[in-house]
């Protein structure tokens, strides 16, 4: 924390923010994203890990200078080459559009051509394993592959950034942690940077370069766990002693943010 | 044959009652134009056919049009009361009052501005049915998932395309809900409608054709035209749940959206 970092994206310095009804969601979070970096936000309930993404999303306020993206204001960033793509704790597709629709639906708002469109979505269709569902209608998918259709509508307008707000949280363990597998590899080979929320620790570690514990309400940066396994891991690492050491360590600082 | 099982037990709730009926009138000796027998309504149905099924095709038309006029402006109102909570906040009680006001205080006003004949039966048929549609409108547009919003607004959705792309689908099931319920106000409002703007000798509908056997105490055609009435009611009422049937098949999604 408040160590310069030279190749930066994302900074947050001194960020508050208020919700309307008054009540401080955050106070004083500082930290800052590397391009390429997956950072986890780790944090008890109610502490502002999903408010201080949708800042960064540029969806809510924010005091100017407090947060940017590579210089700018969150807001500013869309359209440009460091627009974010967000995914939900619920896939959050439109049940009335297949798949394919669905896929080119961020697309079609940015007013990108149809064929264009269309082939960016079969694209990452098959990028994401579902080529077969393109017409399929998400009411006939499992929820690990309307999670899959939603990963990859965040991801066909070609965000620099990508937000996740709990994305895995409904989903059994077994789709879990393949997910968490196929995201890790989507990564590597797309170099996005990723803010990634979740309640699950080791979650976090698995997935993350860093992990940020947040304080209880108003939230703030309260400790910082390096994990130092590089950007390729394999699914047996969950059961490293290095890995379970990691993971204790955030549990630790957790315990100490009240959570 | 699953599918006529269920209708067994009403049928034959309605032949036992009929039976019962026509018994009571001939064992009492009830005089016809008090309680007429099943058969002998019947009867004069089939006489007056030349008279009954033209009335019923000019009230079908009637309430047909009105349903169609409240579907397409319960709609248009919704889209309008979604734009804004200070819209809704300013509108939404006057569209209450067309759920409240008695029809049959309004309608010869009707009958005063626009004179007597198709338009005003449409006008009032469309009152007495628009509010159902026009409440599960602005219900189902207002209703959205604010994920979906945030995703609209994350990738600069223009107004209309959050209309357009978003509530409006959105409000689909909402709005055939809406258009069930008023598939069964809009014969009444037609019917009502020809009691007070009817087009007379000419062209006569059923509640003209109401009017006119109650004043001529005829009354076997008086409950014929009731039962042509609850046929038509019905027929509507059906063909627009067969149709919403069809339309909420695709969107039926079990679990989250």
């Amino acid at each position: 924390m408040g160590v310069a970092v030279e190749n930066t994206l994302i900074v947050a310095r001194n960020l508050d923010y208020r919700f309307p009804s008054g009540t401080e969601a955050l106070h004083g979070v500082d930290f800052s994203l590397s391009p390429g970096e997956f950072v986890s936000l780790v944090g008890p309930s109610g502490c502002g890990k999903s408010t201080l993404l949708r800042l960064v999303a540029g969806l809510l306020p924010v005091k100017p200078g407090a947060l940017t993206i590579d210089g700018a204001a969150p807001a500013s960033a869309r359209g440009t080459e460091h627009r974010c793509g967000f995914v939900f704790q619920s896939p959050t597709l439109l049940p009335w559009r297949s798949v394919e629709a669905n896929l080119t639906l961020p697309l079609e708002l940015e007013g990108v051509p149809k064929t264009r469109s269309r082939e960016t979505a079969a694209d990452w269709l098959s990028r994401v394993g579902l080529s077969d569902f393109a017409k399929a209608y998400p009411a006939q998918l499992s929820g690990g592959m309307r999670m899959r259709v939603s990963i990859a509508r965040a991801l066909a307008s070609r965000p620099q950034i990508l937000l996740m707000d709990e994305p895995f949280a409904a989903l059994d363990d077994l789709t879990r942690g393949r997910l968490q597998e196929e995201l890790l590899a989507l990564r590597e080979r797309e170099g996005f940077t990723t803010l990634f929320v979740t309640h699950n620790v080791s979650e976090a570690v698995f997935l993350s370069d860093r992990v940020l514990v947040l304080s209880a309400r108003p939230g703030r940066v309260i400790g910082t766990v390096s994990i130092p396994f590089g950007p390729r891991r394999d699914p047996d690492l969950r059961g490293e002693p290095e890995f379970a050491h990691l993971v204790r360590s955030v549990t630790h600082l957790l315990r100490e943010a009240g959570a | 044959m699953k599918k006529v099982l269920p209708l067994l037990p009403p049928i034959a709730f309605l032949l036992l009652f009929l039976a019962l009926w026509q018994a009571t009138v001939h064992l009492l000796h009830v005089p016809s134009f008090l309680v007429p027998s099943p058969l002998s309504v019947a009867v004069e149905a089939w006489n007056s056919r030349g008279d009954l099924l033209p009335a019923s095709f000019t009230t079908l038309a009637g309430a047909l049009a009105g349903f169609a006029a409240a579907l397409a402006g319960g709609t248009a109102g919704a889209l309008l009361f979604a734009q804004a909570r200070w819209i809704r906040a300013s509108l939404y009680p006057y569209a209450i009052f067309l759920q409240t006001v008695p029809i049959v205080a309004i309608a010869p006003l009707i009958v005063i501005w626009f004179g007597a004949g198709f338009p005003s039966i449409v006008l009032v048929s469309f009152v007495l049915s628009v509010f159902p549609v026009l409440s599960n409108g602005v219900e189902g547009m207002t209703r959205v998932d604010p994920q979906l919003l945030e995703l609209f607004s994350l990738h600069n959705a223009r107004p209309s395309q959050i209309l357009f792309k978003l509530r409006l689908p959105h409000a689909v099931p909402y709005l055939v809900a809406g258009a069930k319920v008023a598939s069964g106000l809009t014969v009444i409002g037609a019917i009502v409608g020809e009691f007070f703007a009817g087009y007379g000798a000419t062209r006569p509908g059923l509640g003209y054709l109401i009017l006119q056997s109650a004043g001529q105490l005829r009354t076997e055609l008086l409950f014929a035209c009731v039962g042509a009435s609850t046929v038509l009611g019905l027929g509507v009422f059906l063909a627009t749940g067969l149709v919403s049937h069809l339309v909420l098949a695709r969107l039926d999604e079990p679990g989250s959206a």
